[in-house]
């Protein structure tokens, strides 16, 4: 049986949707005085992350302990990964202590999917970021708030994000997050255009289903959402873009362009946002911009896939294409 | 919602214990019996057990609000993660945990569900009441108890007792969800 989340492109609409639904009851746990649940009572979830990030661990940590798991926080420094371990070996150690699920970030794309499908481990494989490749949970996060924004907190359970225009503008060859919210907004009918310099479009972007510009002001009047990147200055290892300077003027949301984007529509990014290069302090304070929300969301959405792929005897979410392989 | 177990259940065999203005009629007497037990319904709080509980939560808070002339608070209660048997199925779908704005600190409260079987689904509600609030004290009415209990719960009011055995069926049909009231008795398919 599998159950695990690897890829974004994994689920069908109906999971995500169901995803999407489930998070927002979900949400209710965090505007109540006791912020707990008992469903994963006596679960053990180990959060394997080979990368630094704080962020997505205590987002993980904070939704494992709300529905009352046992969490266990591994990080690869100070690990015998440092000496030369191996993830076989780290997971069969894992398996051996009767872990019930693995959340693993690593530097390598694949290592979650490996780790599934392997055999090395019977865990259910959360993907919490593989290298340039997948962030499910950011992806579903991203489609929560627009869902909540852009259709409504109550109008829109059960429903898609079909018709709506997302643009995702920046760093695409090196953002996981961006490969995964292409992958889910297509499947929950948005359509999606991607805003970049040449050089940082990766190569067969042609087979992604959405579309490529290169001039970000000809597509702000028509998005319900922009999601601005950050630039990822540590994989900046060669001259993308001639300066910074260069980079902010063409591809940075300052007041002037959000004051183009329609009233309805909303201002997003991952995090961590690099102010005045990708996104001014002015669209970042502003009201429209729901980074707080989206860390907020991200609690939401972890319990809810937490829930379904743990939380019963089989998990309620189906995976057709890591069953097919 | 102790109704599982009729899922497998098909219409063609079942026949009505209860029909439309009998369950009207049985809700007015509960809705009677909570006044008076209740002294006046001053702190009642309806919270309904999902999915026709729920239903049955907001006929019986109209019905109180004709009799003391008050409005009374109705919201809904869903047990699912705190169920006792969550491992042994697929996780369900969440439904609705809607508590009124005034919270259940120092009321009464008093679940509402359609069938009480094993107990099983109040233990669990009882569970998630105590990660909301603390109410002054809970009571439990429902439409259908059909006997069976697994636990030491019971009703303190009761639409109509129904002897079961554990091969029959107890299905509530309620025109919200389903276009007419009744309730069902049948036999489980095997």
């Amino acid at each position: 049986m599998q159950r695990h989340l690897i890829s974004a492109a994994d689920l069908t609409r109906d999971d995500a949707v169901l995803i999407l639904d489930t998070a927002e009851e979900m949400a209710r746990v965090a505007d109540r005085p006791i912020k707990k649940l008992p469903t994963l009572r006596g679960r053990t979830i180990v959060n394997l992350f080979f990368e630094d990030s704080t962020r997505t661990r205590i987002s993980f940590e904070a939704a494992e302990k709300r529905l009352s798991a046992d969490v266990i926080n591994f990080t690869a420094k100070g690990s015998s990964v440092s000496k030369g371990e191996s993830l076989k070996d780290t997971a069969q150690t894992l398996e051996a202590m009767g872990v019930d699920a693995v959340v693993i970030r690593h530097g390598a794309s694949g290592a979650p999917y490996r780790l599934a499908t392997s055999g090395w481990i019977d865990a259910a494989v959360i993907n919490a970021g593989d290298g340039t490749h997948q962030h499910p949970t950011q992806a579903l996060l991203d489609a929560f708030t627009m869902r909540r924004r852009l259709v409504g907190r109550d109008a829109g359970i059960g429903q898609d994000l079909a018709g709506k225009r997302i643009t995702i503008v920046g760093d695409i060859l090196h953002s996981r997050v961006a490969r995964s919210n292409v992958d889910l907004l297509h499947i929950l009918g948005a359509q999606v255009t991607l805003v970049a310099p040449p050089t940082l479009v990766p190569v067969g972007i042609e087979t992604w289903p959405c579309e490529v510009a290169y001039d970000l002001d000809s597509t702000l009047a028509k998005s319900d959402a922009v999601m601005m990147l950050r630039v990822q200055r540590e994989r900046m290892n060669a001259a993308f873009f001639p300066t910074e300077r260069e980079y902010s003027r063409r591809y940075g949301l300052d007041g002037d362009r959000m004051a183009r984007m329609p009233e309805h529509a909303i201002v997003m990014h991952p995090g961590p946002m690099v102010r005045g290069m990708e996104i001014t302090a002015e669209v970042a304070d502003s009201d429209r911009c729901t980074v707080v929300e989206q860390v907020a969301n991200g609690v939401s959405i972890r319990m809810a896939v937490l829930y379904l792929l743990l939380g019963g005897n089989e998990p309620a979410v189906s995976h057709t294409r890591i069953e097919e392989k | 919602m102790d109704n599982q177990d009729t899922s497998d259940h098909q219409a063609s065999d079942a026949r009505p214990v209860l029909e439309g203005p009998d369950i009207a009629r049985v809700l007015t007497r509960i809705a009677h019996e909570i006044v008076e037990r209740a002294k006046g319904a001053d702190d009642v709080v309806l919270l309904g057990i999902p999915t026709r509980g729920v239903f049955l939560a907001q006929r019986l808070a109209v019905k109180l609000e004709e009799i003391t002339d008050r409005r009374i608070p109705v919201g809904s209660l869903d047990i699912t993660m705190y169920r006792d048997d969550l491992r042994m199925h697929p996780p369900r779908a969440l439904a609705r945990t809607e508590i009124p704005g005034d919270g259940i600190d120092g009321r009464l409260v008093v679940l509402v569900d359609d069938v009480l079987f094993s107990g099983r689904t109040i233990r669990a509600a009882l569970d998630a009441l105590n990660d909301i609030g603390r109410p002054r004290a809970v009571q439990l009415a429902v439409l259908v108890d059909r006997g069976h209990r697994e636990l030491p719960i019971r009703a303190d009011y009761v639409g109509k007792n129904l002897p079961t055995s554990l091969r029959e069926t107890v299905k509530v049909q309620l025109a919200e969800e389903d276009g007419r009231d009744t309730v069902l008795l049948g036999v489980k398919q095997t």
